[in-house]
């Protein structure tokens, strides 16, 4: 069942790539569907990132609002970065924090680790395991707990019901 | 007037690739030089295009693709080299 | 037409920000915030508004700024951690260093 739906998640990303770069007509929907059945059959064993995704209404509903929040966060990362380089006296005091994540799964760590430097004024810096370091330009806490609740929780609530 | 604004933003954006090119002159670090040059990438990436919408060819859109894909694993062998050397 | 350009417009506002960040910041680890960030957006916008004002090329766009949008975070991230295992100096100001300050106590590496 699982090997099942990371072969079936695999084709189905080959394929909508392939229509969006050459669109639709006829010959060459079914050479790329051809190729990419070729692909998925050799590599759709390894594809193990595509396993962690969950499926049911509920994960594809918070994947659809997990996008809108993520946009929202980046527009305001960018007023952010906008007030801060365009005073005169660029108001930073940086520093690099270490948070923690409830995530498990690899695909769920690097969607979050890379919504984490878009956010305002964050940067990940380095991994390890469970834990994040992060470089903070405006430093508010530096022990674990609090830096965790104002970094992480926003998007984390989100991709533990899509990643499980 | 939206032909107007297209070319304003084309020089706009042309002005922001002069920037990072200083960044790249004067940075003090191999780091500061490889952080411009992805800045820079990225904003020709977005000039392709536009020139790319204006010349009204879609097909200049894939040398905006590739460029895309090869500045990346530029950027990625640049980084494991100042990390722990090829 | 007009709602692409103006896109686009804000888009290379967002741009030139980008790349006055890079100039600006005091050290390698916020120019990377800024040059991150404000290229992500900019990208996005001047992308989305050349979609929006020329058909045609609606797809092939998408895929563009899907690739920008993934690719982007993970250079500057990859760069971040080679600069600070390169031990590069943070700016005087930096309040807190954890992560030397764990490199430098712990000998077991992940």
């Amino acid at each position: 069942m699982k090997t099942l739906k990371q072969h079936l998640l695999l084709f189905i990303s080959l394929i909508i790539v392939w229509i969006s770069l050459a669109g639709v007509h006829a010959q060459e929907l079914i050479a790329g569907g051809i190729v990419a059945l070729i692909i998925t059959l050799i590599f759709g064993s390894k594809a193990h990132i595509f396993a962690d995704i969950n499926l049911h209404p509920k994960a594809i509903f918070f994947f659809i609002l997990y996008i809108f929040v993520f946009l929202w966060e980046l527009f305001k990362a960018n007023l952010d970065v906008a007030s801060r380089v365009l005073s005169p006296s660029l108001p930073i005091s940086p520093g690099i924090v270490k948070v923690k994540t409830r995530l498990k799964s690899k695909m769920g760590r690097t969607i979050l680790a890379n919504s984490i430097t878009l956010t305002p004024g964050t940067l990940t810096v380095d991994t390890c395991g469970e834990y994040y370091y992060i470089h903070w330009i405006d430093v508010r806490s530096a022990n674990i707990e609090d830096a965790t609740n104002k970094i992480v929780h926003t998007f984390e609530k989100y991709l533990e019901v899509i990643f499980g | 007037m939206a032909n107007l604004l297209y070319t304003i933003a084309g020089i706009i954006a042309f002005s922001a690739l002069l920037l990072p090119l200083l960044r790249m002159i004067k940075g003090p670090t191999p780091a500061d030089r490889a952080v411009a040059l992805d800045v820079m990438t990225i904003i020709s990436i977005s000039l392709i295009a536009l020139i790319a919408a204006m010349a009204g060819r879609a097909i200049y859109l894939d040398v905006a693709l590739v460029y895309a894909l090869i500045s990346f694993l530029g950027v990625i062998a640049v980084a494991r080299y100042i990390e722990r050397g090829l | 037409m007009l709602a692409g350009s103006i896109l686009t417009l804000i888009g290379s506002l967002f741009l030139l920000l980008g790349a006055l960040g890079i100039l600006r910041m005091p050290d390698v680890y916020n120019r990377m915030q800024a040059g991150t960030k404000a290229t992500t957006l900019g990208s996005i916008l001047f992308l989305t508004g050349i979609g929006i004002g020329y058909c045609g090329c609606v797809w092939k766009v998408t895929i563009l700024i899907l690739f920008i949008l993934f690719t982007n975070p993970l250079s500057s991230h990859a760069l971040a951690r080679a600069a600070h295992h390169m031990k590069i100096a943070l700016t005087n100001r930096t309040v807190i260093d954890r992560l030397r300050e764990d490199e430098a106590t712990e000998e077991d590496k992940c």
